[in-house]
């Protein structure tokens, strides 16, 4: 079984080249001019051809909420937001913190075969922040990192015993950074439009101050942490000065801190209701200079699906979370690439390859000899209607919006398992 | 003339000309509300539903006399706060009553934006009786009602509003109404209920000292403490919220001598305002009352005769 994709721009966090592309058993078995084959040809001419994005942080909700998303329907939409693999978080029913769980997701995943799923398992047992859970098991299963994500930890001794116990097992802990006491009854950023609205804030403080120990923590324990979702500017600055003395920290924002700003949730829009919130155009620079410098490292999309019914109420009381595999790429394309920020080898950087590295997964890379994980996409405009969303979580604040570069084609070791209908 | 929009949310949304002519109505509604016979036929034939998910006994009574002081059939749903807590959803309720051939809703809802989500999903015209932190509209414009009667205008007035600012509904419909027409709005508080540093509403001033907002104010408004909030720590005691922070005469002498005095009732006496103060003949709580029946009926009115209704 060979497929050869002909013509196409390549584009690795590196640089480009315009080759063909010779898939062969699933890896990319060949990269040059004028190749040919005997299996189908596809002339890709016009196109990026981009390694698959890897999402470090997505919310899968299977087991136990599948009414809000499952693990096919999740991984359908993933593909046809150009993912080849993903990080599912725990926060699942029941949680996934023992290797019954996390082999239940995964082999899900396999039998679907829309996408790779790498189960991130939880810190601590039913994500109670009592005692960390069986992290070697976990690991033994397929899971690749550990967090207690929709919860902080908020016991400093608990993160502490996760930090140093996960060195044995050779992965990370991502943590949420929320100090509760702060965010009790917020559901907006603290600033200027809540107080308009009329809305209980969220202050950066909340955020803040729960990173900067936790910063400390992985410093005193030589321990590598990661940190999840960061969205201001307060934060890149405490990651930066902790990298710069040497502390083994990575961290991720996502599309929506960096295409969308906390006046998203005028007139009360419930799909602009997110954890952290969204924050200040200001908030939004320091990101984006963040991702140039090298600071922030990643973007995940901590796509999270909610049923109709758990947003469609007062905004008070409405859940939290964007659903953000089918926008993740072309929002940041339009944010990043398509304003000149970014050259679209560094938002593959920040897409795909690092995101690989941190994880410690295969892809990230069109090279041969790897697997054939990519995706195909254009330059052109298209408008999200979210309805029409794969994913069964259809909440966006971008829905109705014109974004560019569309995903056209996603191959996940080597099969199509993406078609955008044209 | 009607208002641009179907509904009535807030004041933030509505203009400086859509005020002038709600307040311009409601005097010629006063005269119905001070004179002999009560009963108009302005609302004939027009349904009106008060739809109460928080009680408030004044706000609800005001409504239903302006409704029938202009003959409309009028009903009033009391649902409780529990059943907002039972995830029985607005949008289905919003739908059973409008299906059932209503004008306008009138809603009140212990939380921000449920008017504004309400008003997409129905027919009827929304008007917000208060929700949660954020607007009281119809309470904003009586207050502007009373002011202009004895002020002649607003332009150039300082207004003074003193309290729980952050949590107040009444406060911001006040300020995004006076401002407007160009009163300059201090607002002032214990900072724990004024919005945090950097989160202040453009156009107004903020201070911490009461006494530097009732300086040279025409209008004094007191706003009412929920005593709940000491509960929270939000501050450490009543009595030290009276010395600090209510109004009394002494404070009162700050202010210009010709200056109102007003408060949104229902009045906590000796805490945020004293009981020489709200019963001095610079007080004008009980003349709000009125203007606020006079208020609402200007609103109904306008909001039954819009094109197509
Ligand atoms: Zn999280």
């Amino acid at each position: 079984m060979s497929t050869l994709i002909k013509n196409a721009v390549i584009v690795n966090a590196d640089g480009r080249e315009t080759a063909d592309l010779l898939i062969e058993n699933g890896l990319i078995a060949k990269i040059g001019q004028g190749l040919s084959c005997e299996g189908e040809v596809i002339d890709a001419k016009g196109a990026f051809l981009l390694p698959g994005l890897v999402d470090l942080h997505c919310h899968l909700r299977d087991p136990g909420y599948e009414y809000k998303e499952d693990v096919v329907s999740g991984t359908r939409a993933a593909a046809a937001g150009g993912f080849t693999s993903v990080l599912c978080m725990a926060n699942t029913h029941p949680v996934n913190d023992c290797a019954a769980v996390t082999s239940y997701i995964k082999n899900k995943a396999d039998e679907a075969g829309y996408c790779k799923v790498y189960p991130i398992g939880a810190v601590s047992k039913a994500l109670e922040g009592k005692e960390i859970a069986e992290m070697g098991d976990m690991k033994s299963a397929g899971a690749v990192a550990f967090s207690d994500d929709g919860s902080p930890v908020s016991n400093a001794r608990l993160l502490e015993l996760a930090l140093l116990y996960s060195a044995r097992f050779d992965t990370y802990v991502a943590v949420h950074p929320e100090e509760l006491s702060l965010t009790e009854g917020g559901v907006m950023n603290r600033g200027m439009t809540a107080t308009m609205l009329g809305l209980p804030g969220i202050s950066r403080a909340a955020e803040e101050g729960p990173i900067a120990r936790d910063l400390i923590l992985a410093e005193e324990n030589h321990a590598r942490i990661h940190i999840c979702h960061i969205s201001t500017a307060g934060c890149v600055e405490l990651i930066r000065q902790a990298k710069a003395r040497g502390v083994k920290v990575t961290c991720e924002t996502t599309p929506h801190y960096l295409y969308l700003d906390e006046t998203a949730c005028e007139g009360y829009d419930v799909n602009a209701k997110v954890a952290p919130p969204l924050r200040t155009v200001a908030d939004q620079e320091a990101l984006i200079k963040g991702l140039v410098d090298g600071t922030v490292d990643a973007i995940a999309t901590d796509h999270a699906p909610h049923h109709i019914d758990d947003k469609n109420m007062e905004f008070t009381l409405a859940a939290k979370g964007i659903s953000g595999f089918e926008t993740a790429f072309s929002s940041c394309y339009t944010r990043l690439v398509k304003s000149g920020i970014l050259p679209l080898e560094k938002l593959v950087e920040k897409m795909c390859l690092t995101p690989a590295q941190i994880a410690k997964i295969p892809g990230g890379i069109i090279k041969e000899g790897q697997p054939a994980d990519f995706f195909l996409a254009d330059d052109k405009e298209w408008t999200v209607e979210a309805k029409k969303f794969l994913s069964r979580g259809k909440n966006t604040p971008l829905d109705g919006k014109t974004l560019s570069g569309r995903v056209l084609k996603t191959f996940q070791a080597g099969r199509l398992v993406y078609e955008r209908a044209l | 003339m009607a208002l641009k929009t179907k509904d009535l949310l807030g004041l933030r949304d509505i203009s400086r000309e859509e005020i002038e002519e709600i307040l311009n109505t409601a005097e010629a509604m006063k005269q119905v509300v001070a004179g002999p016979t009560k009963k108009t036929s302005h609302l004939q034939g027009k349904s009106i539903v008060t739809l109460f998910y928080e009680n408030s006994t004044r706000t609800r009574l005001s409504f239903e006399l302006a409704s029938k002081y202009m003959s409309a059939v009028a009903a009033n749903i009391a649902a409780s706060s529990s059943s907002v807590k039972k995830g029985e959803t607005l949008i289905d309720t919003a739908k059973t009553i409008d299906m059932m051939g209503t004008d306008v809703i009138i809603m009140r809802h212990p939380m921000s934006g449920a008017p504004h989500i309400m008003a997409k999903h129905v027919k009827s015209a929304i008007i917000n009786a208060g929700d949660g932190t954020n607007e009281h509209p119809t309470q904003a414009l009586l207050d502007m009602l009373t002011i202009r009667e004895k002020k002649g205008g607003f332009e150039g007035l300082k207004v003074a509003v003193v309290g729980d600012v952050v949590h107040s509904r009444v406060a911001r419909s006040n300020v995004y109404g006076l401002t407007k027409m160009g009163a300059k709005v201090v607002l002032a508080g214990p900072p724990t209920l004024l919005p945090a540093p950097g989160c202040e509403m453009p156009g107004v001033e903020y201070c911490y000292q009461v006494e530097d907002a009732v300086r040279d104010a025409d209008v004094v408004m007191a706003l009412r403490i929920q005593l709940e909030r000491q509960k929270k720590g939000l501050f450490p005691s009543v009595r030290e919220y009276a010395r600090y922070f209510g109004i009394d005469p002494k404070m009162m002498q700050l202010a210009r001598p010709d200056a109102l005095v007003m408060h949104p009732g229902p009045m906590n006496r000796g805490v945020e305002i004293s009981s020489y103060v709200a019963d001095s003949d610079q007080s004008f709580i009980n003349e709000q009352v009125t203007n606020g029946v006079a208020v609402r009926m200007a609103l109904l009115y306008m909001m039954t005769r819009r094109e197509g209704r």
